[in-house]
Formats: structure tokens, C-alpha cells, sequence
């Protein structure tokens, strides 16, 4: 549908009678400025995090625990309260905070190469344990942080600093499908994976937050939300590329969808 | 002369946006182009809304850098075609 | 009301510590710290605390660490490897300014280092208390929960195989009492959407105005607090017959009360021997030894181990006194360090031999 470059004015709300839908940053993001790369999903996938907290009213008993990688940036951005831990450390450091506020509502925040590199033993044994945390895993493939080099979620054929002829099985070994080897464990009673590549699975990601947490909220036992987000800067493609990128390298292998969910979803 | 329905708004924070593009492609009507020589003092390019906006919040929905409020009309508005957009 | 009971070193540091107000626990099991796990298992249920059997001594740093944020007491430990694998969490758990109590049951004394220097990255110390027997550890128990909580940081109680399957008779405060309150710098997820929400992380609190966080700003202000409680924690010692000694004996933890006993044989004998028994191994009471040995002609120090201690020994007496090294790694096959050598006529030989 072309029209000949009529251009709103986009500079103040609208004069005439209207509802507004979306604010620019979620109340529970403070700091609207944050430095990651342009075309990031990252910032996309919090926010939906941000958003079902306050939509289920959970913000004065949220903790969020975070791993570190470029998603830390957001752990002093957020108005709920957050505790840093270390590389990979996350679910266990979720663990005592649960253990010792089995009321309040306690969350991780993480990456690949923080989940399934460095705390694949973690989130493991926190799955098995049925703790009634939920993790959230950002995964983009690559270590973003540190300029692109491979995870054990890189694919087979993706190019990264460390795999720079694409990940090869011989060399480089296989993905860890991290969502598919949580849903094998008893104590985990939701398991999900979605991406942020397009606004349809932006909205799915958020209504698979939603059910992680209402997971936790029931005590059912572990939740795990797998979250596809594109990394432009660590994949040397453009911005707008990334979100084919990922539906052509990431999705085929971490495939989107529900992996389980509680026998009893309240 | 031909008027186009516009059942929604955005108001764009052009100072926070660093011109990834993302918006563009998430835009179910395709009203939102990037701008091809004006730069925001980061000097990054920005987006710049056409007329036929829905008031969907795909863009807000995808921005990384949350430039986007969206407001949707209450009764949606009749634009004709051709004037100029600077009212 | 504490009631005098026969107890065996572990079961007696698990009772100090609940009534110490201690309400988490976790570890990894592994001998001879595993005893102090199973009687925390059994006994915080009791006061509606949580123990937990760590996958590994990863995991369990980890869950002690969640614990510490909400405020309530909470402690870990092992033996020698184990810590190994805390100390990278150690180190960051001290600059996210968390109390936190670390029991190493180690094997001998060979992690003397491991304990006063740490293990892990950065610039950081931790207070560590060595106690001698069960009695001593009842106390350091109390005391380390203490200095844990006012000084927001972790202390280690550093004991070994004797100190934790020895049975002593000892009076042991109650478990019935309750919990310290729960301070106003822990989370509970409260101050979440109040627009200034708290956040406890290794890399210090977010910078007004500004994004991220002032990691430069953070480690200086760690360092700042480690020089406090550096200059501000008062270092227990145990010194002796030190004021006319020709020679002055060194020596820590249970190895520390045989020397003693040995030195207690010698004077006996008519012989001018001292002891100093550092207890707080850091920060190290450097000033009480400097001046016990001040006097003497010499200085030994027995250590199970090729020699730690000797160095902090070394460091306060500053070559005003020669400093010899008489003890040495003293091995059995279990390698539990149970030491053959520790006995006192075997101690008592070289420290005479030392005063030649």
C-alpha cells in the first residue's frame, strides 16, 4: 500500500481523544537508556518480563537473581529488587532466597553461555529439585558479552568468533538443547521456548512468562522460559537481518513451543 | 478525494532510538521508514510515521529501546490523502 | 539456660550454631565436615530452619549466598577441596557485604593460606577463628555469627578431624531461642515497585542518574571496609608463661592445645619455655605476639603443615626475634590428618631441641 510520504507528526500525543496503550518504558524498568547493541533482543524479552510481573501484581515480592552477561546491565535498571550472582550461579542462589521466602516470588534472569556453559549443573539439579523458582534464559547463540564466541547452544554451521568456519560437531561438539533436557526432569513442571525475532512471538513470549509465573504462583515446581533473542553484534549481521537470522539458525534447532506443562494449570 | 482510516498513534522518542530498524519490518501495515539522511544527535537514524498506524504496539512490542507510546483513537480518524502532514 | 552435655565436636558446633540464631544450611558431604551437615539436617527442622544436601560445594556457596540476601543467619562449609570450590564465590559474596558463617573441617593444617590469604580473586580477607577443642568451638560459633552479622561479611570457623569427631563435655546454650531480627539492608521483595527497589550484588549498588553500575567506586569502598574490620576486629590469642621465656612456642587450632600441654609439661620441668595460640587467624594478632616473644631468645613454631603460619609469625616479630620452623606435614594413610606426630613427648623433643 504506498501512499505519497504523508508523515505524522510523532513528536507530542495526539490532540484528539485517544487511549493511550503502550508507555514508552515499563514502570518497572527505571533506567530507559540502557547501552546495549541496537537490534538487541535482550531488552525485548525483559521487558515482557517486566510486564507480566506487574500485570500479575508481583512487584513488592520479586527477586530477581541475575547471571551475568549483557543482560546485567539491567540488573540496576529495574524497579524490583535483584541480587547479582556469579557466572552460572543463578538457580542456586535463587534456591536459598526461595528456601527462606517460600512466599515471595523468586526469578532468574540468565544467558546461554550463563545457563548451559557455566551453570548447566545449576539449573539441572534446581530443575530436578522441583524448586519453585522460574528461569528465564535469554538465548542468543553466542557469548554476547565478549564479542560473539561460541556457546554449547551455538548451532551446527553458525559462524561465531571461536567457530569462525560455523560450529562443527567434530571439532566443536553438538548444541545442549537446554529447554528439552529441563522438560525430561520430574521436579520441572512448565518448560517453554519462544523467541523476540517478530511482534507475534514477542506477544507468545510474554503469555509463556505469564504461565511460568502463575506455575510458580501455584507451587507447582520448576518453570523455565527458553527466550530466542537476536544478537546482530556477536552473529556480523545487520540489525535488520536479525531477526531472520535467528528464525533460520536458532529456531530450526531450539525449536519454539511448550516443551511441558503442569498437570494442573490454575 | 481519498482518505485513509488511521485508528491509532505514536509518539516516538527520537533522542532514544539507535536506528536498528526492527520497528520497520514489525509494523503490520508497514506506516513506520526509517529516515534516510536526518540523524538523532547520536547519529543514529530514526523511524517516522506514515498515515494508516492501527495502534497495534507491534513496534513498542519489539523496540529494544522503548521508543514507541502507542495511543489508539477513540473513533478512528479520517486523514485525506495528500495534505500536508505537518498540522 | 544451657545444659552441660557429652558431645561429639560436630553435634556441639551444630547446637552453638542454631542457637546462635543460624537458620540455613547447607553442604556437600565430605569427611570430616560431614557429621556438622547431618546434625544441622536434624536439628534446624526443629526451629523451622532449612538445611539442605547441596549437589556440590558449588551449589551450596550458591544457596547460602541466596539466603544471606533475605537477612536471615545463614551457613556453609567442608573440608579443604570443597572450599577450593568456594572461593570464587567467597571473595564475591565479601564484596556484596553479606553475612555469611564457613566451617571448614579441614584436614590438617595445610590450609592455613587457604583460609587467612583466601583462595579466591581480588583483594579481600575474611575473619577466621581457629578454635583448640569443643568448648572453644562452642564460643568462635557464637562469635563468628556475630562478627558475620556486624561486619556483613563472611567468617570462616576453622577447625579439623579432632575438633569435629572428638566427644567433650560441654554446656551448650539452647536452641529454643529465636532468630536475630531480620536487618533492614535484607530483601523480601518488598521495596519492588517504591521506585527505588534494593538490589545486593558483588559489583555494588547502581550509580544515581546513571546506568550500570561504578565498579571502580565499589572495590574501593570494599577495600576501605576490609581496612575497618581489619583494624576494628579484635584478635583473640592465648599466650602463656611468655614473660620470662627463653623461647616461646607458636601454634593454632588442635594441634595448638597439645603444644600448650606440652609447654604446661616443660615449665614443669623447670624448663623457660612460653606459648602464644593465635585464635583469630586473621586478622591476625600480630601486636599481642610481637610483644610475648619480645622477650625470649627464640621462636618456634609448630605447624602440621611445611610452615604457614610461621610467615604471619614472622611478619609480627618483624626480626626482633629468630622465627624457626619445628613442626612438618604429619600424615596417616586415611590422610584425614590425624597425624601421627601430634603427641607430646614427639612435641616436647623439638621444642627442646629448639631452645639449644
Amino acid at each position: 500500500m504506498s501512499n505519497d510520504q504523508i508523515f505524522i507528526s510523532t513528536d507530542t500525543p495526539p490532540a484528539e481523544p485517544a487511549a493511550l496503550v503502550d508507555d514508552f518504558t515499563p514502570t518497572l524498568i527505571t533506567q530507559a537508556n540502557h547501552h546495549l547493541c541496537p537490534g538487541c533482543g535482550e531488552p525485548i524479552a525483559i521487558r515482557a518480563a517486566m510486564e507480566a510481573i506487574e500485570e500479575l501484581e508481583l512487584a513488592r515480592s520479586t527477586i530477581t537473581v541475575f547471571g551475568i552477561g549483557c543482560y546485567t546491565a539491567f540488573a540496576h535498571n529495574l524497579d524490583v529488587e535483584v541480587v547479582q550472582a556469579l557466572h552460572g550461579r543463578a538457580p542456586s542462589v535463587a534456591t536459598g532466597i526461595k528456601r527462606m521466602l517460600p512466599d515471595g516470588f523468586v526469578m532468574t534472569v540468565q544467558g546461554d553461555g550463563d545457563m548451559v556453559n557455566e551453570g548447566l549443573q545449576e539449573v539441572l539439579h534446581a530443575a530436578a529439585r522441583g524448586e519453585n523458582i522460574t528461569c528465564l534464559l535469554l538465548n542468543n547463540g553466542v557469548f554476547g558479552e565478549t564479542g560473539g564466541q561460541m556457546t554449547t547452544t551455538t548451532t551446527l554451521g553458525q559462524r561465531t568468533k571461536t567457530s569462525i568456519e560455523g560450529r562443527d560437531p567434530h571439532q566443536h561438539g553438538h548444541p545442549i538443547l537446554l529447554s528439552d533436557l529441563a522438560a525430561t526432569m520430574d521436579g520441572a513442571a512448565y518448560v517453554a521456548r519462544c523467541a523476540v525475532n517478530n511482534a507475534g512471538n514477542v506477544a507468545r513470549t510474554k503469555r509463556y512468562i505469564t504461565k511460568a509465573y502463575e506455575s510458580q504462583m501455584a507451587g507447582a515446581g520448576f518453570s523455565l522460559v527458553e527466550i530466542l533473542t537476536m544478537c546482530p553484534t556477536g552473529w556480523f549481521v545487520d540489525t535488520l537481518e536479525g531477526p531472520d537470522y535467528l528464525q533460520d539458525t536458532l529456531a530450526p534447532v531450539h525449536n519454539i513451543g511448550e516443551l511441558k506443562t503442569p498437570l494442573v494449570q490454575q | 478525494m481519498s482518505t485513509i482510516t488511521v485508528r491509532g498513534t505514536v509518539v516516538i522518542d527520537v533522542e532514544a532510538c539507535k536506528g536498528c530498524d526492527l520497528c520497520i519490518d514489525a509494523c503490520p501495515p508497514r506506516v513506520l521508514e526509517m529516515t534516510n539522511h536526518e540523524v538523532n544527535t547520536r547519529g543514529y537514524r530514526y523511524p517516522r510515521l506514515l498515515a494508516g498506524c492501527t495502534g497495534c504496539q507491534a513496534c513498542a512490542q519489539i523496540c529494544p529501546d522503548f521508543v514507541f507510546q502507542v495511543y489508539k483513537y477513540d473513533t478512528p480518524q479520517e486523514l485525506p490523502l495528500g495534505e500536508s502532514s505537518e498540522r | 539456660m544451657s545444659d552441660r552435655a557429652l558431645l561429639e565436636g560436630s553435634e556441639a558446633i551444630a547446637r552453638a550454631a542454631v542457637a546462635a540464631g543460624c537458620r540455613f544450611f547447607t553442604g556437600y558431604p565430605m569427611t570430616p565436615f560431614t557429621k556438622l551437615l547431618e546434625y544441622m539436617a536434624a536439628l534446624l527442622p526443629e526451629v523451622d530452619g532449612v538445611c539442605m544436601n547441596a549437589e556440590s560445594e558449588l551449589e551450596a556457596v550458591g544457596m547460602a549466598w541466596g539466603a544471606a540476601t533475605t537477612g536471615h543467619l545463614a551457613a556453609t562449609g567442608s573440608t579443604g577441596q570443597g572450599l577450593s570450590l568456594m572461593q570464587e564465590s567467597l571473595s564475591e559474596i565479601t564484596n556484596a557485604r553479606l553475612p555469611l558463617v564457613v566451617f571448614n573441617m579441614a584436614r590438617g593444617q595445610g590450609d592455613y593460606f587457604q583460609a587467612t590469604r583466601g583462595g579466591g580473586h581480588g583483594d579481600y580477607r575474611h575473619i577466621v577463628l581457629a578454635p583448640m577443642d569443643v568448648p572453644e568451638a562452642v564460643e568462635l560459633t557464637r562469635l563468628a555469627f556475630e562478627l558475620a552479622s556486624q561486619w556483613r561479611t563472611p567468617v570462616m570457623v576453622l577447625g579439623d578431624y579432632y575438633l569435629a569427631h572428638t566427644y567433650q563435655a560441654v554446656s551448650v546454650p539452647s536452641i529454643e531461642g529465636a532468630a536475630p531480627e531480620v536487618p533492614d539492608w535484607a530483601l523480601n521483595g518488598s521495596s519492588g515497585g517504591s521506585g527505588s527497589a534494593k538490589i545486593i550484588s558483588p559489583l555494588g549498588g547502581g550509580v544515581e542518574g546513571e546506568e550500570g553500575f561504578d565498579l571502580g567506586a565499589h572495590y574501593a569502598a570494599c577495600a576501605a571496609h576490609i581496612q575497618e574490620m581489619s583494624a576494628g576486629v579484635d584478635p583473640l590469642v592465648d599466650i602463656g608463661f611468655c614473660d620470662d621465656a627463653e623461647l616461646v612456642v607458636a601454634a593454632y587450632g588442635s594441634v595448638g592445645k597439645f603444644v600448650r600441654y606440652a609447654c604446661l609439661r616443660l615449665r614443669d620441668a623447670g624448663h623457660r619455655v612460653g606459648y602464644v595460640r593465635p585464635i583469630t587467624l586473621w586478622p591476625f594478632p600480630s601486636k599481642a605476639v610481637h610483644d610475648a616473644v619480645a622477650g625470649a631468645a627464640n621462636v618456634a613454631v609448630y605447624e602440621q603443615n611445611m610452615g604457614q603460619m610461621v610467615e604471619d609469625v614472622r611478619l609480627a616479630t618483624l626480626g626482633a626475634v629468630p622465627v624457626e620452623f619445628i613442626g612438618g606435614p604429619s600424615w596417616d594413610h586415611s590422610g584425614f590428618g590425624i597425624g601421627p606426630d601430634i603427641n607430646v613427648p614427639d612435641i616436647s623433643e623439638r621444642i627442646l631441641e629448639a631452645m639449644t
